[in-house]
């Protein structure tokens, strides 16, 4: 029997979704225009006015904002409520350049916190759970909304942040955790040194996981499972439209709610913005409906992805967006070839090695090279070098057909590439140092 | 089944791996009774024969080292000159291949010893045993 956080919302007809959405963005829309110039100067540009946009039937008129538009607006550009309705900043980490920074009303925050609280209950959680909070604190949208979704609901909530592998281990035999959330990478880190202390899934009572914040493919969830002995479930979100809890998971984890009554998705062509039909794979796009102080206007995830509204065992009438094949930032292009992180990771996995790996891609004569740093382990090894040299080779030949390049593969020792407790570097690609 | 398990352990080729290896070994009181590494350019295996395989390759395990345990069969033999070539004549003649070999020469009663990688173990005791070449236990192992 499937829990809900709020039922009225999450099962809705789809009429009284629309009319909601409609409600929702035609306020927005008009409040977006009188408080945020920038965005009214795009409009403006555009040739669209408050007055043109009727219904989300309309929304494709409206101009697109991007990464970059954030950059140039910083800080303040896109604000839309005076600083002194704000509360809360909370910003992006700022790797890929300019750092973004989105400001919150409390009112915001309780929306925001409101989403992960549906995130919460949809993997079975209530104020009986113990809820195990090991993204980072501070900053990054991690920590916070999930801390905050964990209190609505009323779990008991550790405040752990990232880092301290066995102090979590520790926490979580002594205090029960059952409700994990963190990165998938940092969950798979924390199942690896649970089994290195000498534990195994008995001493713990952890039943499901909550993980996101960079992409993971179906074999690691897998992995995960049995390495903690629980279910994982997805969530999505990005700092620019609050954090996480955009989209959620259910019990039939088979892609993520999305909480349209808060942020409107579109699939666009990512080439020629097009909005193309559900169940075309496009660049996913968000309009924030209800946010005061930042509110975003079809603003461009770079995520790629699916939607579809076929109808939710879980009872939930929300739309669904698969798990994102990948950002468009994360895609490597080698020797004309588009390779997603992901790809490699899904084929690592079904070959029997860990998901810890290092993409190394560079140039040398001109041509790409892809280097994939791997860790042997117990099962892969052999005491010949033939047999070790044939399982190379099948890796080799199984990335061959996956990514339709051929990597040379290096087997190294155990646990020598370094864990990540937050979002984990997969890639260098050195080719940006000779540019 | 005479055969006893040698540890296999697998090498990054990187400077240092080798010393961190034997640190191991040494720390926890492992002794050693031969060892021989076979290497590629990207990485080697070692390979060893020590009085307590199990402790070892519990040990190696718990300081991140990848490693198997393989049944290998061990000989005894005089030391004297073409005793080898004496071997591999029964070998050749069994129809059993040798993935790889190594010897070790014992401390006082003028003895050999070789561990043998063959592809089939049962068929290296029977051609041994039929030939009358002494075949060595574990615990002959941890004796010497």
């Amino acid at each position: 029997m499937a829990n809900y956080w709020n039922k009225e919302i999450e099962c809705m007809s789809r009429e009284d979704m629309k009319k909601l959405q409609d409600e929702r963005l035609v306020a927005q829309v008009k409040h977006v225009y009188e408080n945020v110039p920038y965005y009214k100067n795009l409009m403006d540009e555009k040739g669209v006015t408050p007055d043109d946009i009727k219904s989300t039937d309309d929304l494709h008129k409206l101009p697109f904002l991007t990464k970059a538009d954030l950059r140039e607006a910083y800080p303040y550009g896109l604000l839309a409520k005076p600083l002194s309705d704000c509360v809360r900043i909370q910003s992006t980490s700022g790797t890929t350049g300019k750092r973004v920074v989105a400001f919150y009303t409390q009112n915001d925050i309780d929306l925001w916190e409101d989403c992960c609280a549906r995130a919460i209950v949809a993997v079975g959680g209530t104020k009986d759970d113990v809820c195990q909070v090991c993204y980072g604190y501070g900053l990054f949208t991690g920590g916070p909304g999930l801390n905050g979704g964990s209190h609505k609901v009323g779990c008991l909530t550790l405040p752990m942040s990232s880092g301290n592998t066995e102090r979590q281990i520790q926490f979580m035999t002594d205090l029960g955790s059952t409700i994990l959330c963190c990165t998938p990478s940092y969950a798979a880190y924390i199942g690896e040194t649970l089994h290195d202390m000498g534990y195994t899934t008995d001493d713990i009572k952890l039943k499901a996981g909550i993980f996101g914040a960079e992409p993971w493919t179906e074999e690691m969830r897998r992995s995960i499972e049995k390495s903690l002995g629980i279910k994982a479930y997805d969530i999505y979100g990005l700092t620019e439209t609050s954090g996480p809890g955009v989209s959620f998971e259910c019990e039939e984890q088979t892609g993520m709610h999305i909480n349209e009554d808060h942020f409107y998705p579109e699939i666009i062509n990512p080439e020629t913005g097009e909005v193309l039909p559900d169940g075309e794979v496009g660049e996913l796009v968000f309009t924030s409906l209800t946010k005061e102080a930042f509110p975003l206007i079809r603003y461009r995830t770079r995520d790629l992805c699916v939607l579809t509204r076929k109808q939710c065992s879980c009872g939930r009438t929300l739309i669904k967006m698969s798990k994102p094949m990948g950002r468009s930032d994360d895609m490597l292009i080698i020797r004309g070839v588009n390779v997603f992180p992901s790809q490699i990771e899904t084929v690592l996995i079904e070959q029997g090695y860990t998901p810890n790996y290092l993409i190394e891609v560079d140039r040398v004569n001109n041509t790409d090279t892809l280097d994939i740093n791997v860790e042997m382990t117990n099962e892969q090894f052999s005491d010949t070098i033939k047999d070790v040299q044939a399982k190379e080779k099948e890796l080799a030949g199984a990335m061959k057909t996956m990514l339709g390049i051929n990597p040379k593969i290096h087997l190294v020792s155990p646990k020598t590439i370094t864990r990540s407790e937050g979002k984990a570097v997969r890639v260098i690609d050195k080719r940006k140092l000779h540019d | 089944m005479k055969t006893i398990r040698q540890i296999s352990v697998f090498v990054e080729n990187k400077p240092g791996r080798l010393s961190a290896i034997t640190q191991i070994l040494k720390d926890n009181a492992i002794d050693i009774r031969a060892l021989s590494i076979a290497d590629t350019k990207d990485f080697g295996i070692l390979r060893i024969i020590a009085d307590d395989p199990d402790k070892a390759c519990k040990m190696l395990r718990q300081a991140a080292c990848t490693v198997t345990l393989t049944e290998v069969v061990a000989i005894c033999i005089d030391d004297v000159k073409g005793r080898l070539s004496d071997v591999m004549s029964v070998i050749n003649d069994s129809g059993i291949n040798v993935e790889y070999l190594y010897a070790f020469l014992s401390k006082s009663d003028n003895k050999a010893s070789i561990i043998l990688r063959v592809d089939d173990n049962e068929k290296a005791n029977a051609a041994f045993d039929a030939a009358g070449i002494a075949q060595l236990s574990e615990d002959d192992i941890k004796a010497m």
